[in-house]
């Protein structure tokens, strides 16, 4: 028998074969069978194939979806059959950022092909119907779901986010998928989109001091790597206030990066956990992890690069927050970047538009900081700085920098700052 | 000399794919595949060294980000040395949405272990659409 929206945990077992796993209605149908045209069709094809590794039931509409568009050539191909195939979104997704062709190709030797891969996912993107945001944190601003919303979101900071501090509802997407979702206006029911599969399952004690992002950052890899399968839950011992939206973006960035965690909870905190028993749905906690001090210096030494010389700082993965700029402006008043180092803050065009208005952006160019609109850290536009070392707050940032072979030291705001006035970090 | 045979799957991508076993305990990232010749280049790897390009693969699972994973697969297919056919073990979501993207057939769930019934070198037939494997006597 087919069972109903199993969790993704009960994979690989072996059920009997033929077994007709999702439900389609009738325009559904027409969808898969190519009555709407080939790029729905393909769009289609892959939500099906997905709802059969699932077990879904059925499809369900989605009312907000975001690309995690990446400007890689296969993703690109992806969005291009299928608006070549007449495909355009019915739930126009906000999208990832590539690179700022304009702006950051004089940076680094950036090849014509880069370039024009680059033009082209814009092109292809804008003809399916995209909002051409080039933001990483749609969630904070301009696609923010409501409670119990059914969405379909791709990027790895910001599927957490939507679950677990939003209480929205969306498993963990691909841009391929996130993208089918926005074109077909569905999406397998299975997983996340059912509350019994959002309970926590794992109870994670947390002594250490949380005093900012970075430390909330550090605390999600950590968590990332032990939590396995689990949906974790946190128990703030010496945490006193609401934690700030940027340090729950940063915890769930990295347990999404070194783990596969697209849900979580804040005992107290995030919407589903007032207390153990709404977190746990009754049931006692399956695993528990204890997260000290010792083991979040220990991570950091673990992650980071060992001090030395640095030729640029690299600050906004996930994107800076218009917030996170005014505090940079404050603490860079009257200091100056080395010349040796390129200081980079990614953010977005609308936080960059803010600072400008309030002033706060004065200060950070007099430091010698620049601020990048619509850019990912992990695109061509950086290969000038690889084969060195540069400093961030984000260990996202290093781990994929890492593979474009950019070693990274990873230090608190502060320290940054202090490293890009030396030109070095202790 | 064994029998041809026929073995019931499931479905997970269509199409259908004829080709020789090449089988993997481990699971598969297809950005660890040489692009030009299909040849796994991870180290450590069960496949290390042989080539996915037209064969019926056999593996555990998928693993890797979508994004790599998907990059890895389209650049295989744009090169003509995409796996003829898949079979999975553990079926996961980057392995079904870069199979789909770059229309390599998927199916689970065989009736049997396939690590017991299929060697490398069979030569087998994996019909997605009718949810069969059928194996070439040997």
């Amino acid at each position: 028998m087919c069972s109903k929206g199993a969790r993704l945990k009960t994979l690989g077992k072996r059920a009997k074969a033929g077994c007709v796993w999702v439900k389609l209605r009738d325009e559904e149908k027409r969808m898969l069978d190519g009555e709407r045209g080939y790029g729905t069709q393909r769009a289609m094809e892959l939500l099906v194939a997905l709802g059969t590794t699932f077990e879904a039931d059925e499809m369900i509409p989605v009312t907000r979806t975001h690309v995690a568009l990446s400007g890689q050539e296969g993703d690109t191909y992806w969005c291009e059959l299928l608006v070549d195939g007449g495909a355009y979104c019915k739930v126009p997704p906000t999208t990832n950022p590539a690179w700022a062709v304009e702006e950051l190709s004089g940076v680094s030797d950036v090849t014509d092909a880069e370039r024009e891969l680059a033009w082209r996912t814009f092109d292809v993107y804008r003809r399916i119907g995209a909002k051409l945001t080039y933001c990483c944190t749609p969630e904070l601003a301009g696609n923010v779901p409501a409670y119990g919303e059914h969405v379909a979101f791709s990027e790895s900071s910001a599927t957490p986010y939507v679950n677990a501090v939003l209480g929205a509802r969306s498993n963990r997407e691909s841009s391929v998928s996130a993208l089918a979702c926005a074109v077909t206006g569905v999406t397998p029911r299975y997983g996340l989109h059912f509350a019994e599969n959002r309970k926590g399952t794992m109870l994670v004690d947390v002594e250490a001091d949380l005093n900012e992002a970075y430390d909330w950052g550090m605390m999600g890899w950590y968590v990332g790597r032990f939590v396995g399968s689990h949906t974790p839950v946190f128990r703030l011992r010496n945490f006193r206030r609401r934690p700030t939206p940027e340090e729950l973006l940063y915890l769930g960035a990295e347990l999404n990066t070194s783990g596969a965690v697209p849900m979580y909870h804040i005992l107290g905190t995030t919407p589903e956990a007032p207390d153990m028993r709404a977190a746990f749905g009754g049931v006692a906690p399956a695993a528990e992890l204890v997260v000290k001090n010792e083991h979040l210096a220990e991570q950091q030494e673990l992650l980071s690069e060992k001090g030395g010389r640095i030729n640029s700082v690299m600050l906004g993965c996930p994107h800076y927050t218009y917030d996170q700029l005014i505090d940079l402006a404050g603490r860079v008043e009257g200091k100056k970047v080395h010349p040796d180092v390129s200081f980079w803050v990614l953010t977005s065009w609308d936080a960059i538009e803010l600072a400008r208005r309030s002033g706060h952006i004065g200060a950070i160019e007099a430091f010698g900081a620049r601020l990048v609109p619509d850019t990912c850290i992990d695109e061509p536009c950086w290969k000038t700085f690889e084969g060195g070392t540069g400093v961030t707050d984000s260990p996202k940032n290093m781990y994929y920098r890492k593979r474009r072979g950019q070693t990274f030291a990873i230090r608190r705001l502060s320290e940054c700052i202090e490293a890009a006035v030396r030109g070095e970090v202790s | 000399m064994a029998p041809e045979r026929t073995m019931r799957c499931r479905r997970v991508y269509k199409g259908k794919g004829e080709g020789e076993v090449l089988l993997s305990k481990d699971a598969i990232c297809f950005y660890l595949c040489d692009p030009e010749t299909g040849v796994v280049i991870e180290e450590g790897h069960a496949l290390h060294g042989k080539s996915v390009a037209g064969k019926i693969l056999v593996v555990k699972s998928g693993k890797g980000s979508s994004v790599v994973m998907m990059d890895g697969l389209y650049q295989l297919k744009m090169r003509g040395n995409l796996p003829a056919a898949i079979i999975v073990d553990e079926v996961e979501p980057v392995l079904v949405s870069s199979c789909v993207v770059a229309e390599v057939p998927v199916v689970d769930r065989l009736e049997e272990n396939p690590y017991t019934v299929l060697k490398d070198g069979d030569r087998v037939v994996v019909d997605a659409d009718a949810e069969t494997v059928l194996i070439e006597a040997r």
